[in-house]
């Protein structure tokens, strides 16, 4: 559609503007604030320049963070992505049995966050949790307060249990735009199931991919509670991602400089990572626009 | 889900029932963490302990009892509700001009604004979780509703504004036009013709509303101390000096589904096309 | 390319169909001979789309059975029917070239490459998109999309049919000529089996050697367009096709005579005695005004469209329409309308009655 110039529009913009920017710019500047002093108590502050982040670029602390952050994400991005394409694909199309799987698939959304650590925690619990007696029945090791790989494990079982949905309803969205016609064709092609996913599909769910795989990194990369509930950050610092760390650093120890610091950076990191991600989504739609 | 097979017949039955068999795993693996925590809800602490079982053998409704009497545990409900909903209300407020704005109109700033925007979706609640705190206890609204419904407009309103907007650019702007020279000013346009235009874009915006923000809990709980706390704080009562209370606890996260429940039993028509932002 | 028989066809969207109102396809006998271009015709619901997607094989039908060459096809999926397809909205493969396109059926069924080189050329020279062939099919133009359905129909030497879903809905109407006459031309050239669904009257009449006139589930005619013309046999046809429709008119049959509200018309032929509500109906070119013979109308209004003019007119309170040449003067007291005998058919409860005796032709 093509947009009239109306520089007045800012006065529509402006609640929006106002509202955000009490929330965001004004705790920000205190983010700032705290990332270039120190301070010894009683308030008092003094300039510190750059020490804090040169500090934290020179902490393994924060790289090992940054580490399992990237990994822990690049995994259930790996898991959730395919895994909501394929429930998408096994959803029923229309009728009683749609509606029945569309309200329990967004179940786990609404559930607060560290309900679902709580869920997860009594689940995997060898004494009294479902899963964790019976892998213990089955002789499997599984602690997840003490094995690393068990820790690791359950968070991201509890990851894919809580989003695979999302990126499932949006495929699902995207597959219900294609209008009947293009099985048609495909079956008078003579299309393999496979075809028709990869020509017909995948095209079309691109666009809502490209949101899911959004919102997906984003909020896996600032995930705090659910993990938090269920390990704790632990064991040792196996679990301890970005968002666990800078609350351990900053309300736990109260090391606000570093904390800030550390904040300023986590924040760019997932700005620079989310651009890249918008610049393709806009222009895609863009293309797909004309 | 035998329409369309896009196989021949003698194909149709095993695909068929490969589908079946992805949404019943699906679900099941969906399924089974809550029931065992609504199983876990039925039973005495000593059975939760003292044996294992797969259903309650000695049930019980002690535990909902107990969250249901004592107002130190329902008015975290309470708490939760009402902030919630005055996010949803703010949130969509607010960002329905803005939203307008941008799928209208072209204006000085307006793709950096709009990123802007939603860069503060992307922003950790970690990061701003002492800030707030300081800013609101410096402003006198620490522990009051209002303060969580304000923090989380934080990644309410950019949300908001970017689903809006997509359902409005669906909507011609023939219809502006037509409408401004049926003579209507733009306050009213906006809300007889307008809204009911995208109610359904509007109806998507609250639910994503009311979801993020009655999920998260980092920013609720740091913001709140006694009067305005959520239920999700609340739930750490159950730590006593004899150990978990695991019945009450698990009865407390039961009672924290349901809400989310009805609101999708509700919106159940639209969650497909919901969940496409208006975007497909 | 095959002789196409449906028999004792009939088809419901229902699982159990009780009434005939049930049924979206109602039982049908039909003959597609091989090689011709048909035009399927009908307004908006009536079940041409029912019938193509059962010809396709997109849909099995409740009853009858489908022959191609006399062989029962009736069970057999799309792709084993070799039918081509293009729908009302283009069809092709966004992410795909124009080449890859045309050659997806080929790829699909295992082709030879170099087979299919070959033909992905000539199809894009049949349909003039030769020097398009490695662009990406994403934002081409509506017609060139539906260009590129067509010729992923024809890239098949062996395709039995041709099927066309009202396959210029979403074309400029510029272009929509232009398609129209390019796909006549294809037809000519290389003698396939072509059924054409439309609602549009002057596209099925430009296109087709036979229209096959459908209305509420039901095969009604099936005719070259000057049969319909001419000889509608149904009230239907005759008021769906031709601009204005025919004009109806309740009368009773006696002999050679109708009588409408008691004034004599004249037949073209001697009719027995008829059951059922019977009604006369004379096309608007087979009327003219009189001063002083026929029936009663009054004028309501003239509309010139150039080559002629459309009276509109009231009879017995029953509107109809005359057309006059352009040049025709209207005389201001002309207050009668006279029918042409030959051209005048005798309906029976809506279906068209041959006379007794005495051809009208």
């Amino acid at each position: 559609m093509e947009k009239t110039v109306n520089h007045k529009a800012w006065f529509l913009v402006l609640p929006v503007l106002v509202l955000v920017a009490f929330s965001a710019v004004i705790p920000l500047m205190t983010v700032v604030n705290y990332s270039v002093q120190d301070t010894f108590g009683q308030n008092q502050f003094f300039w510190a320049g750059l020490n804090w982040f040169r500090e934290t670029l020179a902490s393994e602390r924060m790289w090992d963070a940054l580490g399992r952050q990237l990994v822990f994400s690049g995994i259930i991005l790996a898991i959730e992505v395919p895994l909501g394409i394929l429930v998408a694909l096994s959803m029923p199309k229309k009728g009683v049995w749609a509606s029945v799987c569309l309200v329990l698939m967004a179940l786990p959304l609404l559930i607060p966050w560290n309900v679902v650590g709580t869920i997860w925690q009594i689940f995997g619990r060898e004494d009294i949790g479902l899963l964790g007696y019976t892998l213990n029945a089955l002789g499997v090791d599984y602690n997840y307060t003490q094995g690393f790989f068990a820790a690791w494990t359950t968070v991201i079982v509890m990851d894919v249990w809580h989003w695979t949905s999302l990126v499932a309803l949006l495929a699902y969205a995207g597959l219900q735009s294609i209008p009947n016609a293009y099985y048609q064709a495909a079956r008078i092609d003579q299309a393999s199931r496979w075809a028709v996913f990869r020509y017909i599909e995948l095209p079309k769910m691109q666009g809502v991919l490209m949101i899911a795989v959004l919102l997906r990194f984003m909020d896996s990369f600032m995930i705090y509670t659910e993990p938090f509930v269920v390990t704790g950050g632990g064991p040792g610092n196996a679990t301890t991602f970005l968002s666990i760390d800078l609350v351990k650093m900053a309300l736990g120890q109260f090391d606000l400089g570093p904390a800030a610091a550390f904040s300023l950076m986590y924040f760019l990191v997932i700005l620079l990572v989310s651009y890249v991600f918008y610049t393709v989504m806009v222009n895609m739609e863009k293309r797909e626009g004309k | 889900m035998a329409d369309a097979p896009a196989l021949p017949a003698s194909r149709v039955l095993p695909r068929v029932n490969a589908r079946a068999v992805v949404m019943v795993a699906y679900l099941l693996f969906l399924l089974l963490p809550i029931y065992w925590l609504v199983n876990m809800s039925l039973k005495t602490n000593a059975e939760i302990l003292g044996s294992f079982s797969l259903w309650p053998k000695d049930l019980t409704f002690r535990n909902y009892a107990t969250i249901l009497t004592d107002p130190s545990w329902y008015m975290g409900y309470v708490n939760s509700m009402i902030y919630v909903v005055m996010n949803t209300v703010i949130s969509i407020t607010v960002a329905l001009p803005a939203a307008y704005a941008f799928s209208r109109y072209t204006f000085l700033g307006d793709k950096h604004l709009f990123f802007w925007l939603l860069t503060n979706r992307m922003a950790p609640p970690a990061v701003f979780a002492l800030p707030f705190f300081q800013l609101y206890s410096s402003v006198g609204l620490f522990d009051t509703h209002i303060a969580v419904a304000l923090a989380h407009c934080l990644f309410n309103v950019p949300l908001a504004v970017w689903i809006l907007e997509g359902f409005m650019r669906g909507v011609p702007k023939e219809i502006d036009e037509t409408a401004y020279i049926d003579g209507y000013s733009f306050p009213r346009f906006f809300v007889k013709i307008f809204m009911p235009l995208i109610a359904s874009g509007i109806g998507v915006a609250a639910f994503f509303c009311f979801m993020f923000s009655w999920v998260e809990l980092l920013l609720s709980r740091t913001l709140t101390s006694v009067d305005a706390k959520p239920i999700a704080a609340t739930m750490t009562r159950t730590v006593s000096a004899s150990g978990l209370d695991w019945g009450v606890l698990a009865a407390a996260g039961v009672l924290t589904i349901v809400p989310g429940a009805l609101v999708i039993y509700f919106v159940r028509n639209y969650i497909a096309k919901g969940f496409a932002l208006g975007r497909v | 390319m095959a002789r196409i028989t449906l028999e004792h066809l009939a088809h419901s969207y229902l699982p159990a169909p009780q009434s005939p109102d049930d049924y979206a396809l109602k039982e049908l006998n039909l003959d597609w001979e091989d090689g011709a271009a048909y035009a399927l015709l009908g307004a908006s619901g009536c079940g041409k789309s029912t019938l193509l997607n059962i010809i396709s094989g997109l849909l099995t039908p409740s009853r009858g059975r489908i022959l191609f060459d006399g062989v029962d096809m009736t069970a057999a999926p799309t792709a084993q029917r070799n039918i081509a397809q293009v729908f009302q909205f283009p069809v092709v493969y966004d992410t795909m070239t124009v080449r890859e396109n045309l050659a997806f059926p080929l790829r699909n069924r295992g082709r030879d490459p170099a087979y299919i080189a070959e033909r992905v050329q000539a199809v894009a020279r049949m349909i003039g998109m030769e020097d398009q062939l490695s662009r990406k099919a994403r934002g081409l133009t509506a017609d060139a999309k539906q260009k590129i359905s067509l010729g992923r129909g024809m890239v098949r030497r062996e395709v039995n049919a041709l099927l066309f879903d009202e396959p210029l809905t979403v074309i400029d109407p510029h272009m929509k000529w232009e398609l129209r006459t390019q796909l006549k031309s294809l037809h000519h050239e290389f003698g396939h089996t072509m059924i054409y669904v439309t609602h549009d009257q002057t596209e099925a009449l430009t296109f087709a050697d036979k229209v096959v006139v459908m209305h509420d589930g039901r095969v009604v005619q099936v005719g070259t367009p000057q049969e319909l013309f001419e000889r509608p046999a149904h009230t239907f046809v005759g008021y769906f096709i031709g601009s204005p429709g025919m004009n109806l008119l309740p009368a009773t049959i006696e002999g050679d005579r109708a009588y409408v509200n008691g004034i004599h018309v004249p037949l073209g032929g001697r009719y027995g005695p008829l059951a059922g509500g019977t009604r006369i109906g004379v096309r608007p070119e087979f009327a003219r005004l009189s001063k002083d013979e026929g029936l009663p109308v009054r004028i309501s209004r003239i509309e010139d469209v150039g080559r002629h003019k459309i009276l509109r007119a009231t009879c017995f309170g029953t509107e109809i329409n005359i057309l006059a040449a352009e040049g025709e003067a209207i005389p201001a007291e002309a207050s009668r309308v006279v029918f042409d005998p030959a051209n005048v058919n005798v309906y029976a409860d809506d279906w068209l009655v041959a006379p007794a005796q005495g051809s009208a032709a």
